[in-house]
C-alpha cells in the first residue's frame, strides 16, 4: 500500500515560486525597481482605502455613542472604552451564541466535505453512465437562488417530528439538525465542483494500484484519494467556513427560538424597535468578525493553493 | 380572486375604537391599584379564593380551556420582541413579578424586526406567550387559527382592568378575545417645552398657528420639523395625521381596508397639504435615521417633530422632563383633533401551547395593573392601559399621552398596523418615500398605489 | 513523481498540458466491473449525499414552481387553490413599477460588477501574483471584506460610512453641516423613464458591493494564475513583450477556465444579491429580484406564498439561463 501515504505537500506556492523565477535580465534591472515602487505605492494606497470601513468600525466600537453621535465618526475621541465590549458580550450573549454557531458549523462543515467528496470521488474516479449528470446536478443546485428553497423547506422542516432529545421544538423545524442539513445540502453543490475537479487531476494509475493491492472502492477513496486531495479540502474548509458562519437567511427562518440562533444574528438582537446604540452594534460586529478572520489567517497558506476552480478542462 | 387571504372589510369598530374616560379618577387609581389584584384575583377563582392561595390545589380544570388563576405550574415559554437593553430588562420584570412561583418562564427574545419580518413561519412553531400588536394584524392570524381564543382570561377579571375600547382592540372578527393589551404610546408633535419657552412659542392649533410657528422658528435658523425616513415608518405616522386631520377618521379606515381609493381626491388633498409643509421639514428625509432626526430635538437644531413618544429614548438623562407634545393641530374643522393614533402592544396564546394554564395565567397577570406597574418601573416611555395600574409615579409625559388617548374620540393604531401589512411595507412606504423625493410625481404614485391596493386589498 | 503529487499540481489547471487528459480517461475505471460489496458502498457514496441534496434542495425548488401557481398563504395546506398565472400576471401588471426596476437594477449591478470590481479583482491578483513582497498581507487586505458576515458589512456602510451627518463619507466629500443623504437619495442619475432608472442611492450600494466582491475575484484570480507556468511569463517579458502585451496574449488565454468560473460566480452574485441590500434596508428604488421575493414570500403578511414563489421562480428562471450555458460548457468535453 506504498500509494496511500500521502506525497509530502510542502510546495507552498508562495516559497515555491521564487525557485521557478528566472534570473531577471540585468539590463531591466533598474526599471524593475523603480516599477516595484510605484507597485508598492498604488497598493498600499488601495489597501488603506479597503480598510477604511473596518478601521472605522473597530475605532467607532471604542468610543461612546453620544460623543461619535455629536462629533461624527471623523474625530479625535475624547474617551476610549471598552464598555462597548463588555455591553455587547453581555446583551449579545456571545459566548452562548458561538456555541451556537459551532453546533451548526462543525457538524455542517465535516459533512459537507464529506458528502461531497464521496460524490465527486465517485464522479471523477470512475466513469459510469450518470456520472457527469450528477455533478450537473450537484453544481446546478448550488448555484440555485436561497429564496426558491426557503418555503417549503420550512413547511417541510414544520411537519418532521423529532424526538424531544434531539430537538426542543419537536420538529426538524427549530432545530439544530435542520440547520445543519440544509447547510450540508446546499453547500455540497459547490464543494462536489471544486472537488471532482481536483480529483480528476490525480492519477488514474492510483486507482489500479490500489485495486491491485487488493484495496477495495472505500480504501480507495479513504486511504488513497482524500489524504491526496487535502489542499482542495484545506481551500474548502475555509471558504465553507465563512459561508456557513455568515448564514443569517437559513437561521433565521428556521430557527424560531432567538437564544438558539448562531451568532450572525445577535447583532441584530442588539438594535431595538426604535433605539439603536450603532457603537455597541460595532463592538459586537468586531467579536462576529474574529473568528471568520482568525480561520483566514491560519489557513491563508492552502487558501489559494487548494482552489481548483478553473481545473475543469479534464 | 381569492376567498382566503386577508379579511378584507373590518368594521370600523374593529379597527379603530374608542376608548371612554375612566370612571374613577387617577389618584384614586393610583391608591386603588394595591388592593385591586387580590380583589380581582377573587373575582376570578371561579369557586374559591383557596384556589388562588394554595396555588394550585384546585385542579377542577374544566376540560380544554379551562384557566383557574393559580392552578399554572411547570415551564412556560415567552416570546419576546423586546430585545433591547431597557425593554428587554422591563418585561423581565413584569415576568419575574408573576405571582405564582410554581411557574418557570423562559423568554425567546428575537429582535423587533426579525420578530415581526418572520412572524408568519415563526406562528407555525410558536412560544406559548408570544408579543403582537393589536387590531388588524392580530384579527389575521386569529382569523387563520394561529393564535388561541382566551376569551376566558378576560370574562376572569381583565374585563374589569380594561375599557372597553381596548377589548375592542383584543377581539377576533368572530368576537372572541384572542389579545392582551400591555402598553401603548402616541403619536404627537414633539418638542422642548425650554425651547418653546425661550422664544415665547405656544403649540399651534390649527395650520395657520403651525404655519406661522414655523415660519418663526426658520427666521429664528431652525429647522421647524425634524423628519427623517428610514425604514419608511415615520413618514407613514406623518401621513396618519395629515389625512385624520383632513378626512376624519372614517374615511382612514375605509381607505386603509380598500374601501376608498388612494386616487380620490380627498387623498391627493393630504398629499397637496404636506408637500406646503415640506419646506418646513428636514430636507432629504429617505434614508436618514430617525435618531439623526431627534437629535436636532435634543440639541435644539429643529423645533419639532411628528414622532411617538418613544422619542424620549433619545433625551439625555434628566432632560426628559423638557420633552412635552401637543396633538397635531386641527386642519379641518369637522374632525378637529378628535383622533389620536396610539398604537398598543400587548400579547396572544400559542393555538395549540404547551402549557396552557399557565399560559393564561401570565397573560392574565399582564392585562393587570401589577404586571403593566413592573413593567413601567423599568420602562417609563410608554403608557399602560388597565384600570389599576399606578399612575401616580408617572412623569408629566406619561399623564399627558395617558390623557390625550383618554380624551380621544377616536384612536388609530398606526398605518401599518390599521391595513394590510404587505401593502404598509411594499407599497405604502416605499410609494410615499417616492412623493418625498419628488412631490410633483404624486399622480402616478397614488395610480401605482391604488392598482397594488386593488390586488392587496381586495375591491378598491 | 509529477503526475501523481497533487501538490505539484497546485497549478491544478494545467494550462500548459492539456494532452494528458485523453489517456487519463480512457484508464478512467469502468464502474461496472465491481464486486458485490464495491457495488453497494458505491452505491451508498452516491445515494446518501444525494438524497439529501435532492430531498432539501431540488425538491423544494420543485414545490416553489408549484406554489407559484396557487394562492396559498403558507398556513394549511387544505388552503392551497390553484389560481393559473394570476400571480405572474399581477407580477407583469399591479406589480410591475417595482418590478421592473428591481430588474433594471439586477442588470446593472450585473454589468458593474463585471466592469469594476471583476476586472479591478483580475488586476489585483495580477499584482500579487508578481511574488510581490509583503504580497500575503496585501492579500489579506483585499480579502478580509469577503470574510466578514454581511450584517457586519451592512452595518459599517450605513452607520459609518454612509450615515448622513456622521459617516465618514459625509464628513470627508460634504460641505457645510447640512450632511449627504447617501443611501436615502433616490434620484436617478440615469432615468429611462419617470418610474425606471438608477437611482443615486443604488450607486452607493453598489460602491460597497464592489468592495466585497473584488477580494472575491482577486483571490479566484490568484488561484488560477498560480497555475500559470512562470516560465511562460519570464520567457514573454525576454521576448520584449511589455507587460499588457504579456498580459493580453500569454497570461490571460491561460485563465480561460477560472474566467468562465468568475464568469458564473458574477452572474448568479449578481441576480441572487441580497444581503447588503437587505441589511441596509432596501432604501427606495434599490430593490433586487430577490428583496421581492423575500418581502412577499416571508414579510409579515401572509397570504403571499402564492406570489412570493412567482417571484421566486423569475428569479430561478433567470438564474438558470447562465446555469444551463455554465454547465453545458463545462461538461460537454468530459461527456464527450
Amino acid at each position: 500500500m506504498a500509494v496511500s501515504s500521502p506525497p509530502p505537500t510542502t510546495s507552498d506556492p508562495n516559497t515555491a515560486v521564487p525557485n521557478a523565477i528566472a534570473p531577471k535580465p540585468v539590463g531591466r534591472k533598474k526599471k524593475v525597481r523603480w516599477q516595484r515602487v510605484v507597485l508598492h505605492v498604488f497598493l498600499t494606497l488601495t489597501a488603506l482605502v479597503w480598510l477604511v470601513p473596518i478601521v472605522g468600525a473597530v475605532f467607532s466600537s471604542f468610543r461612546p455613542f453620544a460623543e461619535t453621535v455629536r462629533d461624527g465618526y471623523l474625530s479625535v475621541p475624547d474617551t476610549l472604552t471598552l464598555d462597548n465590549y463588555r455591553n455587547a458580550w453581555e446583551q449579545g450573549d456571545i459566548l452562548h451564541k458561538y456555541w451556537n454557531t459551532l453546533l451548526i458549523l462543525a457538524p455542517a462543515l465535516v459533512l459537507t466535505l464529506f458528502f461531497s467528496s464521496m460524490v465527486a470521488f465517485a464522479a471523477s474516479r470512475y466513469s459510469w453512465r450518470f456520472n457527469v449528470g450528477f455533478l450537473v446536478l450537484f453544481t446546478a443546485g448550488n448555484l440555485l437562488p436561497q429564496q426558491i428553497i426557503i418555503q417549503p423547506l420550512f413547511q417541510m422542516y414544520n411537519r418532521i417530528p423529532l424526538p424531544e432529545l434531539l430537538s426542543n421544538s419537536g420538529k426538524l423545524n427549530g432545530s439544530t439538525w435542520g440547520l445543519i442539513l440544509i447547510h450540508v445540502a446546499f453547500q455540497s453543490g459547490f464543494c462536489t465542483f471544486v472537488l471532482s475537479n481536483y480529483m480528476k487531476l490525480l492519477s488514474p494509475e492510483l486507482n489500479e494500484a490500489a485495486m491491485v493491492d487488493g484495496a477495495g472502492v472505500w480504501t480507495i477513496y479513504w486511504r488513497v484519494i482524500m489524504p491526496l486531495t487535502r489542499p482542495a479540502l484545506a481551500a474548502l474548509a475555509t471558504l465553507e467556513f465563512t459561508w456557513i458562519y455568515n448564514d443569517f437567511f437559513w437561521a433565521v427562518v428556521l430557527e424560531q427560538q432567538g437564544a438558539d440562533r448562531p451568532i450572525t444574528s445577535s447583532l441584530a438582537n442588539l438594535g431595538g424597535e426604535f433605539f439603536t446604540d450603532d457603537n455597541l452594534i460595532a463592538a459586537a460586529s468586531v467579536y462576529v468578525a474574529i473568528p471568520t478572520i482568525a480561520v483566514y489567517f491560519a489557513l491563508q497558506k492552502h487558501f489559494i493553493a487548494g482552489l481548483s476552480l478553473g481545473g475543469s478542462k479534464g | 380572486m381569492s376567498d382566503l387571504s386577508l379579511p378584507q372589510s373590518p368594521s370600523p369598530s374593529k379597527v379603530g375604537f374608542a376608548l371612554p374616560r375612566r370612571s374613577m379618577i387617577k389618584g384614586a387609581a393610583g391608591v386603588a391599584s394595591l388592593a385591586a389584584f387580590p380583589a380581582l384575583l377573587a373575582a376570578c377563582g371561579s369557586d374559591s379564593d383557596g384556589a388562588v392561595a394554595d396555588g394550585g390545589t384546585d385542579t377542577t380544570t374544566a376540560g380544554a380551556g379551562g384557566f383557574e388563576l393559580g392552578a399554572g405550574s411547570g415551564d412556560l415559554s415567552i416570546g419576546s420582541n423586546y430585545s433591547n437593553d431597557q425593554v428587554k430588562d422591563a418585561l423581565a420584570a413584569t415576568i419575574a413579578a408573576l405571582p405564582n412561583k410554581d411557574i418557570v418562564p423562559a423568554v425567546n427574545t428575537t429582535d423587533h424586526n426579525t420578530y415581526q419580518e418572520n412572524i408568519s413561519t415563526y406562528l407555525q412553531n410558536p412560544d406559548d406567550v408570544l408579543p403582537w400588536f393589536a387590531g388588524f394584524r392580530m384579527q389575521f392570524f386569529a382569523a387563520q387559527g394561529l393564535v388561541g381564543d382566551i376569551s376566558d382570561v378576560w370574562a376572569a377579571g381583565l374585563d374589569n382592568e380594561l375599557s372597553s375600547g381596548f377589548k375592542t382592540a383584543s377581539t377576533g372578527l368572530d368576537g372572541k378575545q384572542y389579545f392582551v393589551p400591555f402598553n401603548y404610546y402616541a403619536w404627537g408633535v414633539y418638542y422642548r417645552k425650554s425651547l418653546f419657552e425661550e422664544n415665547g412659542w405656544t403649540p399651534p392649533t390649527n395650520m395657520e398657528e403651525l404655519t406661522t410657528l414655523a415660519t418663526e422658528m426658520q427666521a429664528a435658523g431652525l429647522t421647524p420639523f425634524a423628519f427623517a425616513n428610514s425604514g419608511n415608518w415615520p413618514a407613514m405616522g406623518t401621513f396618519d395625521q395629515l389625512n385624520v386631520r383632513i378626512n376624519g377618521y372614517q374615511f382612514h379606515v375605509d381607505l386603509m381596508a380598500g374601501r376608498e381609493s388612494w386616487t380620490d381626491d380627498r387623498v391627493k388633498e393630504v398629499f397637496a397639504t404636506w408637500e406646503t409643509l415640506l419646506p418646513f421639514h428636514s430636507e432629504n428625509p429617505n434614508g436618514r435615521e430617525w435618531e439623526e432626526a431627534a437629535a436636532a430635538i435634543v440639541n435644539k437644531e429643529a423645533g419639532m417633530m411628528t414622532i411617538g413618544t418613544f422619542i424620549g429614548s433619545q433625551f439625555p438623562e434628566g432632560e426628559l422632563d423638557d420633552l412635552d407634545f401637543f396633538p397635531f393641530p386641527e386642519i379641518n374643522p369637522d374632525y378637529g383633533t378628535e383622533v389620536v393614533e396610539a398604537p398598543i402592544d400587548g400579547f396572544m396564546m400559542a393555538a395549540s401551547p404547551k402549557n396552557e394554564q399557565a399560559a393564561k395565567e401570565l397573560l392574565y397577570f399582564i392585562g393587570t395593573g401589577a404586571g403593566q406597574d413592573a413593567y413601567l418601573a423599568v420602562d417609563p416611555s410608554v403608557v399602560a392601559p388597565a384600570e389599576s395600574v399606578d399612575s401616580s409615579v408617572w412623569s408629566d409625559l406619561q399623564n399627558k399621552v395617558f390623557d390625550t388617548v383618554q380624551n380621544a374620540k377616536f384612536v388609530t393604531q398606526f398605518l401599518d398596523r390599521d391595513t394590510s401589512p404587505e401593502f404598509a411595507s411594499n407599497v405604502a412606504g416605499p410609494r410615499i418615500a417616492d412623493f418625498l423625493a419628488d412631490p410633483s410625481q404624486i399622480d402616478s404614485i397614488l395610480e401605482d398605489m391604488q392598482a397594488q391596493a386593488g390586488v392587496m386589498l381586495g375591491d378598491g | 513523481m509529477t503526475t501523481t503529487s497533487p501538490s505539484a499540481a497546485s497549478a491544478p489547471i494545467e494550462a500548459a498540458a492539456p494532452a494528458p487528459a485523453e489517456p487519463a480517461k480512457r484508464r478512467r475505471k469502468k464502474s461496472s466491473n465491481f464486486s458485490g460489496r464495491d457495488r453497494t458502498v458505491f452505491f451508498l457514496m452516491v445515494a446518501v449525499p444525494t438524497f439529501f441534496h435532492v430531498m432539501l434542495v431540488w425538491v423544494p425548488t420543485l414545490a416553489s414552481i408549484f406554489f407559484s401557481f396557487t394562492d396559498w398563504n403558507g398556513f394549511r395546506l387544505s388552503d392551497i387553490n390553484l389560481v393559473g398565472l394570476t400571480n405572474y400576471r399581477q407580477i407583469f401588471g399591479a406589480f410591475s413599477r417595482d418590478f421592473y426596476q428591481a430588474l433594471l437594477n439586477n442588470a446593472v449591478l450585473l454589468v458593474f460588477l463585471f466592469l469594476g470590481p471583476t476586472v479591478f479583482g483580475m488586476f489585483l491578483a495580477y499584482l500579487l501574483d508578481k511574488n510581490l513582497k509583503g504580497s500575503r498581507v496585501y492579500q489579506s487586505v483585499f480579502y478580509m471584506p469577503v470574510v466578514l458576515s454581511l450584517a457586519v458589512v451592512g452595518f459599517m456602510w450605513q452607520s459609518v460610512i454612509y450615515s448622513t451627518e456622521n459617516g465618514l463619507a459625509t464628513q470627508l466629500f460634504g460641505s457645510g453641516n447640512s450632511g449627504i443623504n447617501w443611501l436615502g437619495n433616490q434620484d436617478y442619475l440615469i432615468s429611462f423613464s419617470q418610474n425606471l432608472g438608477v437611482s443615486k442611492n443604488f450607486i452607493a450600494i453598489l460602491v460597497a458591493i464592489a468592495w466585497r466582491h473584488a477580494g472575491y475575484i482577486m483571490v479566484l484570480y490568484l488561484a488560477g494564475m498560480k497555475s500559470v507556468d512562470m516560465s511562460l511569463r519570464e520567457s514573454s517579458a525576454l521576448d520584449g513583450c511589455n507587460e499588457w502585451q504579456a498580459f493580453r496574449h500569454v497570461i490571460f488565454p491561460t485563465l480561460k477556465p477560472i474566467n468562465v468560473v468568475v464568469a458564473v460566480i458574477t452572474v448568479i452574485e449578481a441576480l441572487r444579491a441580497f444581503d447588503i441590500i437587505y441589511v441596509l434596508n432596501t432604501p427606495g428604488r434599490t430593490q433586487v429580484l430577490s428583496i421581492l421575493t423575500t418581502n412577499n414570500l416571508l414579510g409579515e403578511g401572509g397570504g403571499n406564498v402564492g406570489r412570493g414563489s412567482a417571484y421566486a421562480v423569475i428569479l430561478f428562471a433567470l438564474c438558470l439561463g447562465f446555469v444551463i450555458w455554465y454547465v453545458t460548457n463545462h461538461y460537454k468535453e468530459s461527456e464527450a
